[in-house]
């Protein structure tokens, strides 16, 4: 029988400021627990909150980069809870008037199967709100009881939750990859997963076709894309199970096991707490002017739906192709450093070699494209060789081997010294040829006969005897000269 | 023998300590040991620290020997125990913070510091500010130096007994919906309450956050000026601190009140105020037309909604503002328990008294979920139709005045075990909490038991210097703000 899946993703994304959102001490990563917490992170009697203007001026980026509306008044709230690494028993959100209200992310799902093409996909956002982290409790290494670790005590955070849009795990997943691309673009958030700089929470639900929304169930915490879509497709599997078998899906909070590949409920709707929101009366309303929002509009770089749009207009490219290289600003601004130097109408070949044997040979060395040990420069010079004849494709290869092996200052130099270029001087070419002719009378006779095999076997002679240097379109149209005279 | 200094005004001991006639630790011994003989009977302080009082005259001195020359330098005061207070005990007259040593200064705290003030002392309170009878204290009651069979007013009735006792010359004191004012009129004191924002919270234990106000408590409009001089001022830490220009509250003392319109909200004077209060009231109303000022018949006609509304408001906020007080990290933690949730339960359960977790609760059901829009939010619109009543009446005069409470002090115990008759001795405090207002109590004479009654003055927003002319005026004419508590 036929489900629908219905998934929507709450996102929490660390915004890269210097201090904490309500405190001056610092939120860099790793300190020894507790150095960074002072007297506000550890809400001693008597101290206040004071916002960080920096963390609101990510907001408004985030706000822009997805088209969303920015509230010209929000207001902080209070969340009440008692957890012991929540200092305040109170954690400050925005509820009912967020910063950023509404807005989209457009997105490509990869082909799943093949056979499947990829398609786009626009997820719609809900809101944006700002609020501050918690600290970590450690139940390691106290033998039997608990360590407080405040120092990520109010580190910023935008949560960032979407519609119920996404229908697959390979639609969510494709969210949170364009997701945590942007947020990285647009310079708010590092994005570094494995230090919970950005972690998201899966809301799923099933459905039959045109019945109304399931029952969700909310994953926590999704620390990596892997995780993100193993535990959906569980759950999914999960959830349709239990409906098959009559039982109905129950409200709940989930945790992803990665070791088991299973989800396991953590509480559920009934221990669902009453967080008495109310607005923080230590906090005035956040007010953003028109100016302010102006002022970061014009700072805001290209972003990289635009990219993609002018790199399919003016390159010609695919839209994969478009989609790939703005993964990230580094991979575009490498490309686009490539097609200026290489030329507008190589931008096809740059996108291929980028995407292609560069991206290969960074991931095979776990290098990020800014590392890269061949510069655009050089692969421009190197495409431009391609472009022109040169060189083949092939023996492009063995010289971008060279350039990622610094064997020489550029294309040009490996070419000459290695004797790489390809041979056009048709004189050359003919002779050669003859010399192959006359050296496989059996493959001339069997061509003759009709057997285009034969045609391929003699190519390979004639290139192998120039060491793959002729070029392969000019030895073939002279050859079946040849053999045709 | 009592030396004339502790009955000094701040000017005469200014003038006292520039003059060399006296130095801060000399002036300081004498209210230290004025302490020591009568805060065993008053009990208005909660702790007391003489080397460390001491060290900080004779830091005054050295100070004022170097060249220095502050109106407030080497004058020593008290500070209500809510003000976290560097090295000090700060308790907030709770248990759950009994053993907790501040290890900050608050803004204001800073502030006197930096004028050369000497700390004699932290007075006691009502826990957390909540309360008007001081008796909600787990350090004891207070008593009044008038009577000491009877209330000093609350939640500042420490700073109120000992400026009362001349245990301290000034004091300070917080009000959220009259915690300057009342103990102040039960105690034949001057003390204001300033515009909300003037006075940094940082520092200052929050009980409601968005009526919460520190100010002085002293025996003169002037002395409170003065003060208010030295804590008043713009600070980065807290939010809602107003970032405006540093004003001299003493500027206007002396002008004239000939052509003052002076409002008498009606709701102020219906049944309710008790005849011996309104005697005085009246009088000391006759004495402003004498001066010059006209009587303007106005009306306030949300007032009546006050006391409910507060009761939503402060308590909403702090149930969330107590929050922290969970034996995780500082003060009290009951010292046995079975898991986490029972930790915080016992810890709670042993650490806040009676008054406290009533409001606790209170504040816990209205913001709770489905409750939220019929308690919390409707409070908030009766709150700002109460500042709107203000709004309109201010266009009508310059100053509002009438009773700070509807009764002289009551006995120890008489009101503690009905709340609501307790919380109604805010019943015209609260009004001018609740729209941010500028307000103070002054003494204007005395009713049944020979006990201080107090006139309250309500000014428009940033017009302290006009209230505290008002006030001034009047004392300049009458001599209610002299008289001391006998046999002390």
């Amino acid at each position: 029988m036929q489900w629908e899946i219905v998934i929507g993703l709450e996102t929490h994304a660390q915004l890269q400021t210097q201090s904490k959102i309500f405190s001056g001490a610092s939120t860099a990563f790793g300190a020894a627990p507790n150095v960074q917490a002072c007297a506000v992170d550890l809400a001693l009697p008597g101290v206040l909150p004071v916002l960080n203007k920096a963390a609101v001026a990510c907001a408004i980026r985030f706000g822009l980069a997805v088209n969303a509306t920015i509230a010209p008044r929000s207001v902080f709230a209070r969340k009440n809870y008692f957890y012991p690494d929540l200092p305040k028993g109170y954690q400050i959100s925005q509820f009912e008037l967020p910063v950023v209200k509404g807005g989209e992310l457009t997105l490509l799902v990869a082909a799943g199967k093949p056979g499947e093409q990829p398609y786009e996909k626009t997820v719609h956002l809900t809101r944006a709100h700002l609020e501050e982290d918690a600290g970590k409790s450690l139940h390691e290494d106290f033998h039997g009881k608990t360590g407080i670790d405040l120092n990520r005590a109010g580190t910023p955070l935008l949560e960032i939750v979407t519609e119920p849009d996404m229908c697959s795990a390979a639609e969510a997943v494709a969210y949170a990859k364009a997701l945590h691309a942007l947020v990285r673009w647009i310079g708010i958030c590092d994005g570094n997963m494995q230090e919970g700089s950005f972690r998201c929470d899966a809301n799923v639900s099933v459905r039959r076709p045109g019945a109304p929304l399931g029952t969700r169930r909310e994953i926590k915490n999704l620390n990596s894309f892997r995780f993100m879509q193993q535990a959906i497709d569980y759950e999914v599997h999960w959830q349709i199970n239990e409906i098959e078998d009559g039982r109905a899906i129950q409200q709940a909070t989930v945790l992803f096991d990665p070791a088991t590949g299973t989800t396991r409920a953590m509480r559920s709707k009934e221990d669902a707490q009453d967080y008495r929101y109310f607005p923080d009366p230590d906090l005035l309303p956040l007010e953003i002017s028109s100016a302010w929002i102006a002022e970061t509009r014009a700072s805001m770089p290209e972003l990289p739906s635009e990219m993609k749009a002018r790199f399919e207009r003016d390159y010609g490219l695919s839209a994969y192709d478009a989609t790939t290289l703005t993964a990230s600003r580094e991979t575009a601004g490498y490309f686009e450093e490539c097609v200026a130097a290489a030329g507008k109408s190589n931008a096809k070949l740059c996108a291929n070699w980028v995407m292609g044997e560069l991206a290969a040979r960074l991931n095979e060395a776990d290098l990020g494209v800014a590392a890269s040990p061949v510069s655009s420069s050089q692969l421009a010079g190197m495409v431009a060789r391609i472009a022109d004849k040169t060189i083949s494709s092939k023996i492009a290869k063995d010289v971008f081997e060279a350039l990622w092996n610094q064997a020489g200052p550029d294309a040009d130099n490996i070419i000459e010294a290695k004797g790489l270029r390809q041979i056009t001087d048709t004189g050359a070419i003919e002779k050669l040829i003859d010399e192959v002719l006359a050296a496989n009378p059996k493959s001339v006779e069997e061509y003759r006969a009709g057997k285009d095999k034969a045609f391929n076997a003699l190519v390979g002679q004639a290139m192998k005897a120039t060491k793959g240097k002729a070029n392969p379109q000019q030895v073939n149209e002279l050859l079946r000269k040849k053999l045709a005279g | 023998m009592t030396s004339a200094y502790v009955e000094s005004s701040l000017t005469a001991l200014a003038d006292a300590l520039a003059a060399k006639a006296i130095s801060s630790v000399e002036l300081t011994k004498l209210f230290l040991d004025r302490i020591e003989r009568l805060n065993p009977v008053l009990n208005a302080f909660i702790t007391l620290d003489r080397d460390r009082t001491l060290s900080m005259a004779l830091a005054a001195d050295a100070r004022r020997a170097a060249g220095e020359n502050g109106p407030l330098l080497g004058i020593p005061l008290a500070h209500k125990d809510i003000y976290c207070t560097q090295g000090w005990l700060t308790t907030c007259g709770s248990k759950i913070l009994s053993n907790f040593v501040s290890p900050y200064d608050a803004h204001v705290v800073e502030q006197l510091k930096q004028a050369g003030m000497v700390t004699l002392g932290k007075c006691n309170m009502d826990e957390f500010a909540m309360g008007s009878s001081n008796e909600s204290s787990y350090y004891g009651p207070v008593k009044n130096p008038w009577d000491i069979r009877r209330i000093p007013g609350g939640s500042s009735g420490g700073s109120a007994a000992a400026v009362a006792a001349r245990l301290a010359p000034v004091a300070t004191g917080t009000d959220t919906g009259g915690s300057i004012r009342q103990p102040a009129a039960m105690c034949g004191l001057t003390g204001i309450k300033p515009t909300y924002g003037v006075v940094s919270r940082y520092g200052m234990i929050a009980f409601a956050s968005s009526l919460d106000q520190g100010g002085p408590m002293a025996k003169s409009a002037q002395d409170c000026a003065l003060l208010l001089n030295a804590m008043a001022g713009f600070d980065g830490r807290d939010s809602t601190s107003l970032d405006r220009q540093a004003e001299d509250y003493t500027r206007d003392l002396a002008q004239p009140l000939a052509g003052l319109r002076i409002g008498l909200p009606r709701e102020f004077f219906a049944a309710g105020m008790s005849d011996d209060v309104r005697a005085a009231i009246d009088a000391a109303l006759a004495e402003y037309r004498r001066l010059g000022a006209t009587l303007v018949d106005i009306s306030l006609p949300n007032s009546g909604l006050a006391v409910p509304a507060y009761y939503v408001i402060a308590p909403a906020e702090a149930s969330s503002n107590l929050s922290r007080f969970d034996g995780v990290r500082y003060g009290y933690r009951a010292p046995d328990y079975l898991d986490l949730a029972d930790m915080y339960c016992k810890t709670r359960s042993q650490g806040f008294g009676a008054e406290v977790k009533r409001r606790i609760l209170i504040g816990t059901y209205v913001l709770s979920h489905g409750y939220y829009d019929a308690y919390y939010l409707q409070a908030q619109k009766v709150r700002r139709l109460i500042a709107d009543d203000f709004r309109e009446v201010f266009k009508q005069c310059d100053v509002i005045a009438g009773p700070t409470a509807p009764n002289v002090a009551f006995e120890l115990g008489a009101k503690s075990e009905d709340p609501v008759q307790m919380y109604l001795s805010d019943i015209y405090t609260i009004p001018a909490s609740l729209a941010g207002l500028p307000c103070m109590s002054l003494p204007c004479g005395f009713g049944a038991g020979n006990m201080p009654v107090g006139l309250q003055l309500i000014g428009n927003y940033f017009d302290e210097a006009r209230m505290l002319r008002t006030a001034h005026g009047y004392q300049q004419v009458t001599d209610w703000h002299l008289h001391m508590p006998e046999g002390l």
